[in-house]
């Protein structure tokens, strides 16, 4: 039997990002998954600068904007301060593996009880495109037109992995290539909320989604892009289940 | 009761005492002091203390607990102050409150840890981009530095504005008998604007305030003039010190301010006439201590452990060309009561130029 599609209350009616963009998608799930354990009212956003910044016009939780990088250090401030609340970060890949490398590592290393939401689309989207350390090998973007070159730039960046190095409660890393890895998604986020909810830690969740804009295809291109290209470098699964230890 | 205490450890309690639950830093002489006694004493007042991996990081910290509505407090020195600006042009920029100690150092990039004045120009002005000033206090005691905390609280609250404890090294390691504050509470959840969980109300956003409060240009530029404008009329603070038939005024604050007493009081031994002004807030600048200068009065002369001498811009604002200004910049050095007196006397025989 159908279910009936309900609008999560927490997301607004219009957002800011480009057609075929994942970040609404992913706000969406965020919001589906805050309502589901009735914990919206309770739950504080904490977001940084780049394309995931729009999230808090979409997710219309309470939220605060770090400064550039630094989401993980200021959640870790807002979890001291409001012990009984939600507390998540959302974050591009520009934001949390380049500039603000340093604050994800340590606030996993701290083991914060909070849930990390990683958005790779292997490029700085808001300013136009740029490298970003998630890039593949060989991408063209605005700062490596003739593609990137490893030798010079290094690999794509796994942040995932490096996280998974640590003692948290939970890493995994999504795609939204198709409905069946969207619903994987889901699930995972809603792991890492509950993860949170029952103390259990930090936990990662690393969601591979497309850049239609600044990948210069169409979405349909894009999303394709996302399984036989991004998944191949980006490999998907659970890299961490402290259950599991 | 009166009890020893060193600054830096009396500046922490005297946070605590107010009532602040949040602090985070990094070692850094010095400073230190504070991150040692926070790190125990926090967690027995009931409250959260990091041991940050960067300065970056803790002021970032301070910036999430601080939008919680907490009273923070983070603390610094030199290169560490330094990467403390990014997280307060944002504090700034979403108009919350919080208290940073600049436990000043010497010297340009790592430098040295001797005491010194040379951050002046970046706390009074301002460390990070944009429009805006910290309020900025510079107790010249450790029983002023401890009775500025709590006042230093309530006007970042006021103001919606970050505040800087600003002192020397030496007033940061030295002993001093003081009388600290009682034991006050500090209910987070008083402000209209603390972030909790929107719990059944509209979404709160904290972020510069141009995007959701003042989001016409005349708007966010009115706010910014109104506020500065209202701290500049209402928060100066200082003391004069046998200003009134002085023929030289020396504009001294913190350590600096101390050593120039004493060398005053020694002078007017010898019928020199001079006076001096402390600053107590450096921003706003203690303007009105200058609107009424004596007939008599000859130079006014600023004194600095800096090597450019870095107030003296202000000092000059203040005196609006009426008299001539002296620049006394003295490095890492804290003069002595004669070569105070030796100055002075240049002053009034020529030998000095003024700037």
């Amino acid at each position: 039997m159908a279910k009936n599609l309900v609008t999560p209350k927490l997301i607004s009616e219009f957002n800011r990002f480009c057609p075929g963009c994942g970040h609404g998608l992913i706000g969406k799930m965020i919001a589906q998954v805050l309502e589901e354990r009735g914990v919206e009212d309770n739950a504080i956003q904490v977001y940084a600068v780049g394309c995931s910044c729009f999230i808090s016009t979409v997710v219309k939780a309470d939220s605060i904007q770090a400064q550039h990088g630094r989401a993980p250090a200021v959640a870790s401030g807002v979890r001291r301060a409001r012990p009984d609340a939600v507390v998540y970060t959302y974050q591009g890949d520009g934001d949390a593996a380049a500039i603000g490398l340093s604050e994800s590592l340590y606030a996993a290393y701290r083991n914060e009880n909070t849930t990390a939401i990683f958005v790779n689309n292997g490029v700085f989207g808001m300013t136009g495109g740029q490298m970003a350390p998630t890039t593949l090998e060989g991408q063209k973007t605005a700062t490596s037109i003739y593609g990137r070159n490893t030798a010079l730039t290094g690999q794509p960046f796994k942040l995932a992995e490096l996280i998974a190095q640590m003692p948290v409660a939970y890493v995994e890393r999504c795609s939204l290539s198709n409905a069946k890895l969207i619903a994987q998604t889901k699930r995972a986020i809603g792991k890492a909320f509950d993860n949170q909810l029952a103390g259990k830690g930090y936990s990662f969740v690393e969601i591979l989604s497309p850049c239609p804009t600044n990948w210069h295809m169409d979405p349909v291109k894009a999303y394709k892009r996302l399984d036989e290209v991004v998944a191949e470098e980006y490999k998907l699964g659970v890299l961490r289940d402290s259950k599991e230890d | 009761m009166r009890t020893l205490m060193k600054g830096n450890d009396a500046v922490s309690e005297a946070a605590i005492r107010a009532g602040c639950r949040f602090f985070s830093g990094y070692p850094i002489t010095p400073q230190s002091e504070i991150v040692e006694y926070m790190s125990w004493r926090m967690e027995e007042a009931g409250g959260s203390f990091v041991q940050s991996e960067s300065e970056l990081s803790g002021i970032s910290m301070i910036y999430g607990a601080a939008a919680c509505g907490l009273r923070t407090m983070g603390s610094s020195s030199g290169p560490g102050f330094d990467l403390i600006q990014e997280g307060i042009g944002y504090i700034v920029s979403a108009e919350l409150p919080t208290l940073i100690v600049d436990v000043v150092r010497y010297g340009n990039g790592l430098g040295e840890i001797v005491p010194a004045q040379s951050d002046y120009w970046q706390v009074v002005k301002n460390g990070a981009h944009g429009d805006y000033h910290c309020l900025v206090f510079a107790p010249a005691s450790v029983q002023e530095a401890v009775d500025l905390v709590g006042h230093a609280y309530d006007k970042a609250e006021e103001y919606k504005n970050p505040a800087i404890l600003y002192y020397d090294g030496a007033i940061g390691q030295m002993m001093e008998p003081i009388v600290l504050p009682e034991m006050k509470e500090h209910d987070p959840d008083q402000f209209s604007w603390s972030i909790k969980g929107r719990g059944g109300e509209p979404q709160k956003q904290v972020t510069s305030k141009c995007y959701y409060e003042y989001t016409t240009p005349e708007a966010y530029v009115e706010n910014l003039q109104t506020k500065y404008a209202a701290i500049e009329k209402n928060e100066q603070m200082w003391e004069s010190y046998l200003t009134e038939d002085a023929d030289l005024i020396f504009v001294a604050y913190g350590i600096m301010s101390r050593t120039c007493k004493e060398a005053i009081n020694v002078a007017r031994k010898q019928g020199i006439k001079v006076g001096m002004i402390r600053p107590i807030t450096l921003y706003p600048y203690p303007v009105k201590a200058f609107e009424t200068l004596p007939e008599t009065l000859k130079g006014v002369i600023s004194v600095e452990m800096s090597a450019l001498g870095q107030m003296v811009e202000d000092v000059r604002l203040a005196v609006n060309g009426r008299k001539p200004v002296f620049n006394y910049a003295t490095g890492k050095m804290i003069p002595d009561t004669e070569e105070f007196i030796s100055y002075m006397k240049n002053v009034l025989e020529g030998k000095e130029e003024s700037v």
